[in-house]
């Protein structure tokens, strides 16, 4: 029922009768449309992709900070051998909720954040196709991501690891609520997941600009798609996982049940089936912003723009044929065995297809190396050499050897740390002045880089090596003569250096507020999210929707090439006539997306403690699903939608879309 | 200019491409959104039915023969089978302006979606009685979870279609909005195919 957007009754004319057509405007009426309403009602109501974009994006880096302590945790214990600063009860506990927080909480949201924010503006529409739904995703994240957390307050975290195992997360071997928060709340950000594909899909297929075939889309638009692909299909798996587990832990069913003869390999395979599409979800956004901030940088087009877009797409297919690379100790047999390295293996290839389309993007460019640029080249050398260890778990003899040690932890950080943080940065500092009009600083700027990729390096460079001398992950301690002493120090020593990085960008966020407006088009980019009326955007987005002609549309409106292929600058085109922004149409705010995702927790914690919660959630609920359904998209009162720049009483109307 | 022209014109985001408004792909916003979900719903039941499948064979003691009443399953599966003929029939008498005859058959469809739920509830009261509970063995447990969920599907379902004759009742159903019984079809045909390959995969196949 959520998925149906009703359509906004903006044409009186057509319904049957003038009278009846009011009750469904008047929706439940329990709220009044919050028109026009200012401060932090604003916020909780929008439905504007770039306000909810921007609030993806302030929550995630929030997330980000507390995994970050998390991670300061375990260094701080792992520095020296058999510290007792957390017990290993504790350690379990934070090193589980580290990677949930930084998989589920932080990068995923960091695509949405950035894939909201940016789609309509790089395909020329003005917001995405069901803006309340985007409202209700951002909400869901956010009821999903606290619910999870409250798990610390309400009888101790979830100490399963982030893969969650069963039967070890079982009530048997997890008593304790813990896990079941892990298993609900992860539900709940499941759905802002789900419902953020389908509304970023049917955004970018149907709502692009005119003449904006799927080749001329941006790359960071085209990865984006491929990613809520693969979140489409990967999140009811995961769904199906969760709802098993938590059947088993509240009403004790016999999914993982070993004693009834349940396969403990269930449980791995539904999550790996889920997780290692998860792993091009949580990369293939910072893929795309590089392939944006190298020909912006290099002053070159991005070389090989069909292969890196389709290397993309083979990417998103053969993401699904690799899950059991994660379990080949598992005892899956030679044939499965081998089949996962070999599709291991060939799944290197598109990533090399990027790696060598980047590369030559650079090569012969003009490069200027401002702080994006740093990042972006960072992804492109840091995220080869997680690749490249990557490659070596293909190699299913090796992988045995080192399944469970630190050289996996070693990888997987190259390739989320080093290749998609990375890459979110370059996205930061690349998209800062159109977000916020003003650059952030580069000072600053250049010590949060340096410090970010020399502390990183230290931190995970060091985990190669204790990986082969079989140091295995997840324990919270180890003895003086494991040989394994100096590394730790130097990993350890590494991570507080990187959180100063971070700390640095924080820093920078805030003083750099005061910096003097950029103008337009900072960067001198190609794309055309670079070519709204201002920076910020206003609400409606564009003015004028661009005509789209080629890749480029914006570069090439700036520049044309003579007759020796050298770009010149080609005049400014005449300034189409001002528009009169109330005469876009636009939708309404509401109240009730944040209404329906609140309920959520409540069903979910009734789970856990008692049906009657659940009964007051389910009953929110459906009044919020009903009070949804039955309020127009677009308030009937405020045909205009009564968006910032809209004054309510709109008296003409002038179409904007000529 | 009237707002007759701003219509045919497509990148309103309050109009959300609905028919009438020119979107890339022709296709309102809100039916893609709905074929995307129930591409996503694919992944959902195909999770459930290869755990069921995989633990099927593995389970001890009551065994799915000795309980299924195939004669009974397969009268209420003939209803909501039907139940698509009637989704069919209400969605031409909308399309047809026929709003009358629309809701009678929104109606049936509802009814015979409930009966169908009914008898689902009949059944695994007498599944219980007979000493399959929820907790007995892998095969009860991933049987009433994949076709709990399949229930769970039908009466959101159910309650969908009674929605769509509330509003067609208190005129809100306008001949624009028709669209919308064309998009619950298609949720209602989709939960009913699902219900084809359960009833021939969980019931039918020994």
């Amino acid at each position: 029922m959520t998925m149906l957007e009703k359509r906004p009754s903006d044409v009186p004319a057509l319904t049957t009768g003038a009278g009846l057509a009011q009750i469904g405007n008047d929706g439940l009426g329990v709220f009044s449309r919050p028109i026009d309403k200012p401060g932090w009602r604003s916020w909780i109501t929008t439905v504007d992709h770039k306000k909810l974009g921007l609030m993806y994006g302030m929550v995630a880096i929030f997330f980000l900070c507390v995994g970050g302590i998390e991670a300061l945790l375990i260094r701080y214990q792992l520095a020296q051998p058999e510290q007792k600063f957390l017990t290993a009860d504790q350690y379990n506990r934070i090193f589980t909720m580290h990677g949930t927080t930084m998989v589920f909480l932080v990068v995923i949201p960091l695509g949405a954040a950035f894939a909201n924010y940016m789609i309509p503006l790089q395909i020329g529409a003005r917001d995405v196709a069901f803006p309340r739904l985007n409202a209700f995703g951002f909400w869901c994240f956010l009821a999903g991501g606290l619910f999870l957390y409250s798990s610390f307050f309400l009888g101790g975290g979830p100490d399963g690891g982030w893969y969650a195992y069963s039967p070890n997360t079982n009530v048997v071997f997890s008593p304790g609520h813990g896990m079941d928060f892990w298993a609900l709340g992860l539900q709940i950000v499941g759905i802002a997941s789900l419902t953020g594909a389908i509304n970023l899909i049917v955004t970018v297929l149907n709502m692009r600009a005119p003449g904006m075939k799927l080749m001329k889309m941006p790359v960071f638009t085209w990865m984006t798609l491929v990613v809520q692909f693969l979140l489409l299909f990967a999140i009811p798996v995961i769904t199906v996982a969760l709802f098993l587990l938590m059947f088993d832990r509240s009403f004790h069913a016999n999914f993982f049940n070993v004693s009834k003869g349940a396969d403990p390999l269930l449980w791995e395979n539904l999550f790996w089936l889920f997780g290692h599409p998860e792993v091009y979800i949580l990369i293939l956004p910072a893929f795309g912003i590089v392939s944006e901030t190298l020909p912006v940088f290099s002053k070159k087009p991005l070389f090989g723009y069909p292969f890196v877009v389709v290397s993309g797409v083979a990417i998103g297919f053969m993401g699904w044929g690799v899950w059991a690379h994660h379990m080949f100790t598992s005892g899956a047999g030679p044939v499965t065995v081998t089949a996962f390295s070999l599709s291991t293996m060939f799944i290197a290839v598109p990533t090399g297809v990027k790696i060598i389309n980047w590369i030559a993007t650079m090569w012969g460019g003009k490069i200027k190396f401002e702080v994006p640029m740093k990042f972006s080249v960072s992804l492109v050398s840091m995220f080869t050499i997680g690749g490249l260890s990557g490659v070596t778990h293909s190699v299913s003899p090796a992988d045995t050897q080192q399944t469970d040690t630190y050289y996996i932890v070693a990888h997987f950080h190259y390739v989320l740390f080093g290749g998609a943080m990375m890459g979110f940065f370059a996205g930061f500092y690349y998209w800062w002045p159109k977000i916020f009009g003003y650059k952030l600083g580069d000072k600053l700027g250049n010590w949060n880089f340096w410090t970010m990729l020399v502390g990183f390096n230290l931190t995970f460079g060091p985990m190669h090596i204790l990986g082969l001398q079989g140091m295995p992950r997840r324990q919270s301690s180890y003895f003086k003569n494991q040989g394994w002493d100096f590394w730790n120090m130097v990993s350890s020593i590494g991570s507080s250096i990187l959180g100063i990085g971070i700390l640095f960008f924080l820093i920078n966020v805030w003083v750099s507020r005061k910096n003097a407006k950029c103008g337009l088009d900072p960067w001198d980019a190609r794309t055309l999210e670079w070519m709204t009326p201002s920076s910020p955007p206003p609400a409606h987005n564009f003015d004028h929707i661009p005509e789209v002609t080629q890749l480029d549309e914006f570069f090439y409106r700036k520049y044309a090439t003579d007759e020796n292929h050298r770009l010149v600058r080609v005049p400014d085109a005449a300034p189409l006539p001002p528009v009169d922004p109330r005469s876009i149409h636009m939708p309404s705010p509401s109240y009730w997306p944040i209404v329906v995702a609140f309920a959520l927790p409540l069903v979910a914690a009734g789970v856990i403690y008692s049906f009657w919660i659940s009964g007051i959630g389910g009953l929110m609920l459906l009044t919020g699903i009903f009070g949804w359904g039955m309020e127009p998209s677009a308030d009937p009162d405020n045909p205009y939608g009564g968006h910032a720049d809209a004054p309510a009483a709109a008296s003409t109307s002038e179409t904007a879309n000529v | 200019m009237s707002s007759a022209v701003v219509e045919t014109h497509g990148h309103d985001a309050a109009d959300h491409g609905a028919h009438g408004h020119v979107t890339n792909t022709g296709q309102s916003n809100e039916k893609l959104g709905m074929w995307v979900f129930l591409g996503s719903e694919c992944l959902l039941f195909g999770g459930l039915i290869s755990t069921y499948l995989l633990y099927r064979s593995k389970s001890t003691g009551v065994k799915p023969k000795d309980v299924f009443d195939i004669p009974f399953t397969s009268v209420s599966s003939f209803v909501l089978l039907m139940s698509s003929l009637t989704m069919v029939l209400a969605l031409s008498a909308f399309q047809r302006r026929d709003q009358r005859l629309g809701r009678l058959w929104l109606t049936t469809t509802a009814i015979l979606g409930a009966m169908f739920v009914g008898g689902q509830v009949y059944e695994f009261r007498g599944f219980y009685k007979e000493g399959l509970g929820f907790t007995t063995n892998l095969f009860s447990s991933s049987f009433y979870v994949l076709t709990g969920f399949h229930g769970v599907h039908v009466t959101v379902g159910v309650i969908m279609l009674l929605s769509l004759v509330m509003m067609s009742r208190r005129g809100t159903l306008t001949p624009d909005k028709v669209e919308t019984v064309e998009i619950i079809g298609l949720y209602w045909h989709f939960v009913d195919i699902v219900w084809i390959l359960i009833f021939t995969i969980v019931y039918l196949i020994p």
